[in-house]
This record gives C-alpha cells, structure tokens and sequence, in this order.
C-alpha cells in the first residue's frame, strides 16, 4: 500500500494564484485522493505558502499519471531524505525534538531504506538500530541513555489504514457510537471474525490472538457464564483486568455473590460486603490464583477457566484496591509494560465494560487491530471511536447481553 | 528617461520551429524586416521619448532581436534567461555579456529551471505575475520572488499560440490590464479578477490577440502597438493613452511584436 502514495511540495504564491486548488482538484478529477501537511501560508503579500501534499491512487499507474498532470504546476516530488535522530540525553528522556509517533503504521528511511517500525502504538517515540536497519516503538520511561531516537519530521512515512478487506461490520470505515444501532448484526459480525481467528490460533498463525479486557461489571450484570464459556472455547487468548473482575468472579465462585449481592436470589446477603474481602484474603493465603485453581479451590468461573486454557492474564491495579490479589501488578508502569508485551499478535480486541482497561488498551493498540468497546455507558466507546480507528466498532449495551449473544452467536448452549 | 534593450534584426529570419508562429517556408523579407524594426526605433526614440540601448547582433542567432527574453530586470541587477529550447539557449551568453558589461549585477536560476526573462514575468509595481507551462518552469518563480523581494502570481498559459505571458497579457501605467482571456484557464482568470477589478481588465479580442495587440509597449500614457488592431487601439485611446501603430508582420511570423523586441531596463 505505501508504493501508492507519494509526497509532493508546492511552494511559492500558490493560494492567491489557486495554483493550490487547481493542483488539489487535479488530484481528485483524475481519481486519487491527497493529504494536505504541513501548509503554511505566507504571513504577508509578498511572502510565499508553502503546502506538503500526500498523493495517494489506488494503482502504481494512476499515481504516475496524477503525479505527472500535477508536476507542471510546480508540485515536485519530494526528494526523501534519511530520517534523523539523536542519542537520548537520559534514561527516560527523549532528545528534544524526539518524534511523537501515532498508532497508524509507520515507516523511517534508513540509509536509503523504509523500514517498518515495530511495535506500533501512539504517544510513544521511535528508536532505531541503524546496523541492524530495525526500528521499534519506545515509551518515554524506558529510554537508555544513548539510544538512539528518531527526531524531526523527514524520512518518516506513516500510512493511513486502507479500508479492511472483509466487508463485515469493520469493514465500513465508520466509527459511529449509537445505543440505537442494532446490535444483533454487529455481535454477529464479531463472532465470524473470532471464529475464523480461532481457527488461525490452533494452526498457529501470527496475529490471531483474541484480546480481552474487562470491569467487574460482567460478573455483577450475570455475564460471568457466556464470558467463562468464550473462554473455555478457545476463543480468548489475553484478557486484561483490574483487582475487581478478579476478586467479583472468584467471589461468584466461593459465595455465590458479587460484591455481597446474591447472583440468583438477586438482593444482598448479611455480611455479604465482606464476601469479595474474604475471597482476596483466601488466595493470598493460597499464594496465587494459579494455585487456588490447581488445588481445587476456585473450581469454576473466569478465572478457573484462563488457568485452564493457558489465557495470557495481565491484571492492573488501581488506587484503593482490596488487597489486592497476588498476581495484580500495582506499579502502573510495569503493568502498561505488561500490556504492552501482551498485545503483540491480537487481532481482535474485545474491551467490555471498563473504562479504565477499555481506553489503557485502546491506546496500547495499532490502529490496523480492529476493536469492539462495549458499555452502557455511551462517553466510553465514543472516546475508543475518536482515536480515529476506521476499525473501532462502539456498542452501547449491557455487557451481560452482550457477552450472552456473541456466545450463543458462536455456539453457547444454557 | 526610460531606457530599453534592443538588438538590431541583421541576422534576423526563421532558422528553426519553436512556436505555432514559425514556419521556415514562411521566410522572413531581410529588408522589411528591418525596416519594420527601425519603423519601432524612430516611433519609440522620438515619438515617445525613451533611450534604447543597442547591443551587438551575432550571426545564426536569430531570436536575438527578442531582447524581452533575455532576463528580467530590475534597479541595477539582473536575472538572465535560461531557455527552454537549445535553439535559444546560446543567446543566454550574449545576453550576460551585455549586462556584466554594463555594469549589472547579473544573477542566474539553478540550470534546471527555464525562465524566459521578461517574455513570461510582467507586471504592476506591487504584484508580478508570471506565465508558466509553455516556456517557463512554475518552480523559477518561487526563488525570482524571493530575490526581487516581489508577489509572482503564476498563470498557466494553456494556448500555445500565446506562449508567452507577454502575448497575452500587458499591464498598463494607469493600472489596467490588456489581456486575452481565453489564453488562461478559470484558475488564471480568477486570479487575475482577484488582482485587478473589472473595470480595469481590458479583454483583447480573438482576431486582434492573433495580431498580437497584446505584445504592446507602455511607457506613461504612450502605448506602442502592432498595427492591425483597430479595436483595441480605439480602448486604449478611450482610456487616455496616446497609441502608437507600427507595422511588425515581419517578426509576428516568428511569433513576437513590439513587446517582444524590447527590454525595459529601468
């Protein structure tokens, strides 16, 4: 995709003369699309703009012909140059002029030469090993003194996502949140997706992994059984959660409550606040959820079902969380480290009624890993769907319903 | 006094076909040639007052009397050409001479970049405007702008009859404009409404534009013209300019006028 596209630069008195405009229509007459960086406009009469176009077509012969019916009018091609950088003055300092990288996929020019970089993901820096010709994403806390960061604008290429080539709900480029949306096609929609990736996890295929991340809310609104059932599938491969969904599910198991209120009787029951509290207590008397599991303590539920079925469990703590269980990292930093590490190979994202791990893991994915971000809440998957994602799909509804349909979509029999 | 740079047509005929003009059956008659041209001389010297500047003609340059190619100047300093075809491009050295000569800071544009001097950068004194696509390269204008410190206004010039800006376009000294519209495209034209109202775009039509009224030269109220162009000449006298007819037919065959065979250098 990125041979179809190429920067060009027009300078000069190109706004008043419409030199600009007829370039830019030009562009779009004959069939290709642009971008229009970096346009300054001259502060006075006599001061020229200058505009930097990105000119995209859908074939290597139409952007020649467009970029040959623009050339006249002085847009030239932009001789690439070399991206640059620097050695990072400090562990956890970037150099001054370091490149903010987004989450869409990118490439440097090294000696010549566009390199992928690795690991995408927004608001981090690029740092490069110029003998190796590799790039990788590096957030800011774990720069070494001495690295080398890309710094500046030239010689980095980032390319816009092309439509997916599945026409199914993710398919539509569009990022619309709506409680009226209905959602029975969408939830279908899904359930394809993690059955073909299903499909491609037990053959081993890269990118198949299926990304869960969850608040406690599943278990309290009676999600715990079709979440525990996708699981147990082998539809999930990673789930991401807090202290809270993990204490709720294995207080469900021990109690028959969550947070002391009685999952089928549907009312609290006495001293039933104490039940999550208690619950934390005995796994960390076991030493781990593992453990509880293996020695028959925790028998069913959620987590008994990652145990099993070897799911990637990353669990983050918050401020003020009981306990919290043995597993949960508190440092915030090694937790986003944790998730950073994790994300590597998700082809989906399923992030359902949390929205401290929805919009965590949101930001930790590239922009190419299509995304489902369920709450009842509208403001969460709205805030997922500005990230500017044409594969962030937002459903406003329950997170029970929504985990019971997409199972019975993929076989979940009561 | 206003001076211009002209170069007598000794050497003048069509050697090559570098225009819709030249033809090299259509060969040009040495004598009235240069009777056209001295025709110009006497009109411009004692009818309208302004010194010419003589420079040496030299043999197998023909399109050296087109002194309004050689550069664009302004004050003491000096751009000169660089053409876009080979047949021109050894007047560059000429030219250069001419002006190194006369003691002119003379300034040239990265060898890749075709400019054709005064032919394709005219203007008002606050706005220049400049022809681009058929001879000069859009991109000379930018570094042209800068040097000179000047608004350039590109125009894309889509009739290679009017391959130059200055056959179809010519800014007056009471601020009109002679144009011939349909040499530009709706871009051009809006850029040129933007610039200068209404009331001052003076429309050249199609039969006289073929006659090169545009190709005019202006100094104060005077306006120097090819002969030929009974309707713009009567505009321009409604508008208060004293016209001056030559006859030029000799070097419209080689698709140039009164515009064409000068340089203003001041």
């Amino acid at each position: 995709m990125t041979a179809l596209q190429e920067t060009v630069f027009l300078q000069g008195h190109i706004i008043d003369s419409l030199i600009l405009a007829k370039v830019l229509d030009t562009i779009l007459m004959m069939g290709g699309t642009f971008d229009l960086q970096d346009v300054n406009i001259g502060a006075t009469r006599d001061a020229p703009s200058q505009a930097r176009i990105v000119v995209r077509a859908n074939s290597s012969r139409l952007l020649a012909e467009i970029l040959q019916a623009i050339q006249p009018h002085g847009a030239a091609v932009e001789r690439d140059s070399d991206c640059r950088f620097e050695p990072a003055p400090a562990a956890g300092i970037f150099p001054d002029q370091f490149y903010a990288t987004t989450h869409l996929p990118t490439q440097i020019r090294l000696d010549g030469d566009w390199v992928e970089v690795e690991g995408m993901e927004m608001d981090l820096g690029i740092c490069v090993d110029p003998a190796k010709a590799r790039a990788r994403t590096l957030p800011m806390g774990s720069v070494r003194a001495g690295d080398l960061i890309v710094t500046g604008r030239e010689g980095i290429r980032v390319t816009p996502l092309a439509r997916p080539r599945e026409r199914d709900v993710f398919g539509f480029m569009e990022s619309v949140v709506s409680s009226e949306r209905p959602h029975q096609p969408v939830i279908a929609d899904i359930a394809q997706r993690m059955l073909k990736l299903r499909a491609g996890s037990r053959q081993g295929h890269p990118g198949t992994k299926v990304l869960f991340a969850g608040g406690p809310a599943i278990v309290h609104a009676g999600g715990r059984e079709a979440l525990t059932w996708l699981i147990e599938a082998g539809f999930i491969h990673v789930l991401f959660c807090g202290n809270a969904l993990a204490a709720h599910d294995m207080e469900a198991g021990l109690y028959g409550t969550s947070l002391g209120y009685g999952l089928t009787a549907g009312r609290s029951v006495p001293h039933g606040h104490e039940h999550h509290l208690r619950t934390i207590n005995r796994i960390r008397a076991i030493g781990s959820i593992h453990e509880a599991v293996r020695s028959g303590v925790i028998t069913e539920g959620i987590m008994a079902a990652c145990v099993r079925h070897d799911v990637r469990m990353v669990m983050a703590g918050t401020i003020r969380d009981d306990g919290p269980l043995p597993g949960v990292v508190t440092d915030s930093m090694q937790a986003q480290e944790a998730m950073r590490a994790e994300v590597q190979g998700v082809g989906l994202a399923l992030l359902v009624a949390s929205t401290l791990h929805a919009i965590a893991t949101g930001n930790l994915l590239p922009a190419s890993v299509p995304t489902v971000c369920v709450d009842v809440n509208p403001s969460v998957p709205t805030k997922l769907a500005d990230r500017g994602s044409f594969q962030a799909v937002g459903l406003v509804m329950d997170a029970a319903s929504f985990l019971k349909e997409l199972a019975r979509e993929l076989g979940w029999r009561l | 006094m206003s001076r211009f740079l002209v170069c007598p047509p000794e050497y003048f005929q069509i050697d090559y076909e570098i225009n819709p003009w030249m033809r090299r059956e259509n060969a040009v008659a040495p004598s009235r040639a240069v009777s056209q041209w001295q025709r110009l001389m006497h009109v411009l010297e004692q009818d309208v007052g302004v010194g010419v500047e003589r420079m040496q003609p030299v043999p197998g340059l023909p399109d050296l009397v087109f002194t309004a190619n050689a550069g664009v100047v302004a004050g003491r300093r000096v751009v000169i050409s660089r053409f876009r075809y080979p047949e021109r491009r050894r007047e560059e050295v000429y030219f250069a001479q001419w002006f190194r000569e006369h003691g002119y800071e003379v300034l040239t544009l990265e060898e890749s970049l075709y400019f054709e001097g005064a032919g394709d950068l005219l203007g008002f004194p606050d706005t220049w405007f400049g022809g681009y696509r058929q001879r000069s390269d859009i991109r000379s204008f930018p570094k042209l702008s800068e040097m000179f410190q000047r608004e350039i206004i590109p125009l894309e010039l889509i009739d290679g009859r009017f391959y130059h800006l200055d056959t179809c376009f010519c800014p007056l000294s009471g601020g009109e404009l002679l144009y011939f519209p349909f040499a530009f495209d709706a871009y051009g034209l809006a850029a040129i409404a933007q610039r200068i109202p209404e009331e001052q775009r003076l429309a050249v039509p199609e039969e006289e534009a073929i006659r090169f009224a545009c190709n005019a030269v202006c100094v104060g109220k005077h306006i120097v013209i090819p002969a030929g162009c009974p309707r713009t000449t009567r505009v321009l006298q409604d508008r208060g300019y004293r016209t001056h007819d030559v006859e030029l037919g000799e070097f419209m065959k080689s698709g140039g006028a009164a515009k064409c065979l000068t340089l203003a250098l001041d």
